[in-house]
């Protein structure tokens, strides 16, 4: 168990940054998931940790100890790989004491260990087999085994679960979770997959091209984005973006119509992007309706119907709409639709810099 | 593929039949010949069924020979191409895994450099080595007989291609588990490398017991020549009736290990193919 304190870290490969300055303090214990798009540095900055590659510049510390040069086995770390990287001519049982026999520890100790994370991971029964005679979701959980038995002061997943399939997700998920809670071992986890991020997260880094725009709780992330970037990543459907500017307590768009504002930003005239979740849109009478949808698709998905369309009065790029409406609601596609935004759901980002307003 | 019917069936296998034959006849034959008189064979024709001499002239072969006896030179034989697999494999791993795994200078000249020794076989560099071998006082001895036909690229390259294949996942959890280099090698790398190391084996054993130039040269010691050497001399030459039983006994028993060498590596790497398969 420890805390791990990641200072300005860079990574260049040749000439190339890849990150470009991340900093993050993770506390004792605490689940932390880094998710973003693919090749924006997600397993770098974890094999960073696990000192499976090198630091270009900046500070790593793992339980108050600077790790920028020791090797993986000096940094008390344990990993489970996406592809699980078993060895393939060793038992179950050989896979998970391989790190402890190294470690030089006793026969007993490795027995009554091993025997331990089996019972916890329902592995019993497979411990003498051979990975190549076991189910995908089995792999993982020996994986997860190897790690466990070691005893490590830190967990690094990364994207553990792509391979399986989603039911089967969705229950390692849990599994993961649970057993992380149970032993109290820090943990860093990199996933593509925003569900699997939001359910597993203590707090959340959100990595776009090398660098992390946002690291906070899944909660704060998704009801304050701090850029535009997050506000897209996170949550399905995306956030609605609609460009514009402010007019006192307006939101002009570029197309004329207006929005009302909760707050009242202090610039007018700057070019900004305002962000609305198609959840946070109410259908409303003719007369309350703040925005009309001329509505051009519609998806049911039965708990919910996404209704999509474009804006009366707004144009180009910023006009498409999507809205997320109750199963019930009858639209149908050429409905024009009035609604409404629900009070303190908007959000305002810089049109140039992307910076949540 | 297409199923053939009634004729063909039977036009296949008597093609099988046949190539197997030609094959076969030829060895048969020196065993045969192994069991008969001298003047049974050279006197036409030939009888083709074995004879009652099999152990006189087995046993006269083995300690006596016409040379040197055939058991020593089998000995030689023996230890010469065991000398050569083992320690071409055990250079070759070795290489292969610093040329993949390891990050030093001249890394790929190393590399290239191994890589152009195949353009070197013994035959070529025949003269320098022997040069070598002798002010080296290596003559008649069974270092000279191997340690110049260890270096291979073959191998090498064989398993470079091999390490390449393995996952760099497999590489990191170890190096998380807290293996370092030797025994990650010795860990992982070698028991996946089973099969290869059996194959390999089997090819270089047969390199080994096969060779002629070059134990000819260096042993000039008839209780230091090797099997194929003494074959050939066992031949008759010119203007002596030879021995031909002994002659053929001597050749049955040259072709035994090698046979039994592929015969028992089979095994271990049929079991090795279907153990690692991923
Ligand atoms: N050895 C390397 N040499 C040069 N560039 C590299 C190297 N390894 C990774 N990169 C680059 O670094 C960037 C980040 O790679 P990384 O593997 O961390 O992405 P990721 O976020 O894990 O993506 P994914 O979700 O697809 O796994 C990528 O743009 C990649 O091209
Ligand atoms: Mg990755």
């Amino acid at each position: 168990m420890a805390t791990i304190s990641i200072r300005d870290v860079r990574k260049s490969y040749g000439k190339t940054e890849v990150i470009h300055g991340v900093s993050l303090d993770v506390a004792d214990g605490e689940f932390i998931v880094i998710v973003g798009p693919s090749g924006c540095g997600k397993s770098t900055l974890l094999r960073m940790v696990a000192g499976l590659e090198r630091i270009t510049a900046g500070t790593m510390e793992i339980g108050g100890r600077v790790v920028n040069d020791l090797e993986p086995r000096e940094r008390d770390i344990a990993m489970v790989f996406q592809n699980y990287a078993l060895y393939p001519h060793m038992s179950v049982f050989d896979n998970m004491a391989y790190g402890l026999k190294i470690a030089g520890k006793t026969k007993d100790e490795i027995r009554q260990r091993v025997d331990q994370a089996a019972a916890m991971l329902q592995l019993e029964p497979y411990l003498d087999r051979k990975p190549r005679a076991l189910s995908g979701g089995q792999r993982q959980r020996v994986a997860m085994g190897r790690a466990l038995v070691r005893n490590p002061a830190v967990f690094l997943f990364d994207e553990p679960l792509s391979n399986l399939d989603a039911k089967l997700r969705v229950q390692m998920r849990l599994e993961i979770k649970q057993m992380q809670r149970s032993v109290g071992t820090t943990a860093l986890y990199v996933t593509h997959d925003q569900v699997e991020a939001m359910t597993l997260a203590d707090r959340l880094v959100v990595m776009n091209a090398g660098i992390a725009e946002q690291i906070d709780t899944p909660m704060a992330v998704y009801e304050r984005p701090a850029t535009r970037f997050v506000a897209g990543f996170i949550g399905s459907p995306a956030m609605n973006i609609l460009k514009g500017s402010v007019s006192g307590s307006d939101f002009v768009l570029e197309g004329g119509g207006k929005l009302a504002l909760d707050t009242k930003p202090a610039e007018t005239g700057r070019p900004l992007l305002f962000g609305v979740r198609p959840e946070h849109l109410q259908i409303a009478t003719a007369k309350e309706a703040t925005l009309n949808l001329s509505v051009t698709a519609v998806e049911t998905l039965g708990a919910d119907t996404l209704a999509h369309g474009t804006l009366s009065g707004a144009n180009g790029a910023g006009g498409e709409l999507i809205a997320r409406l109750p199963g019930s609601a009858k639209v149908a596609p050429g409905d024009t639709l009035p609604l409404t935004v629900q009070e303190n759901m908007t959000h305002l980002f810089d049109a140039e810099t992307g910076k949540r307003v | 593929m297409v199923e053939k019917q009634g004729f063909g069936t039977i036009l296949m296998h008597a093609v099988l039949i046949i190539g197997i034959a030609i094959v076969c006849f030829p060895i048969y034959l020196t065993f045969v010949g192994s069991t008969l008189t001298h003047f049974e064979i050279i006197r036409p024709p030939m009888p083709l069924v074995p004879g009652p001499h099999f152990i006189d002239n087995y046993s006269e072969a083995l300690t006596a020979g016409i040379t040197a006896p055939v058991g020593r030179m089998l000995l030689n034989s023996f230890v010469m191409a065991m000398g050569i697999a083992i320690g071409k494999i055990a250079i070759s791993i070795l290489s292969a895994y610093a040329i993949v795994y390891f990050r030093f200078p001249f890394r790929m000249f190393a590399f290239w450099a191994i890589f152009m020794t195949l353009m070197l076989p013994v035959e070529v560099r025949i003269v320098p080595t022997y040069e070598v071998v002798a002010s080296l006082g290596m003559l008649n001895s069974y270092t000279g007989l191997i340690l110049p036909l260890i270096a291979s690229a073959t191998a090498t390259f064989l398993f470079r291609q091999f390490f390449m294949t393995v996952p760099d996942e497999l590489v990191e959890a170890a190096r998380v588990d807290g293996a370092g280099p030797l025994r990650f090698f010795k860990d992982i790398l070698l028991p996946l490398s089973v099969t290869n190391i059996a194959a390999l084996f089997v090819i270089l054993f047969i390199y080994g017991w096969n060779q002629f130039l070059w134990p000819l040269l260096i042993t000039t010691k008839p209780e230091m020549n090797t099997i194929v050497m003494g074959l050939k001399q066992m031949m008759p030459t010119a203007d002596d009736y030879g021995n031909w039983p002994v002659t053929m006994a001597a050749a049955t028993l040259a072709v035994l290990p090698p046979v039994a060498v592929v015969i028992f590596m089979q095994r271990l790497f049929v079991k090795g193919l279907v153990e690692t398969e991923k």
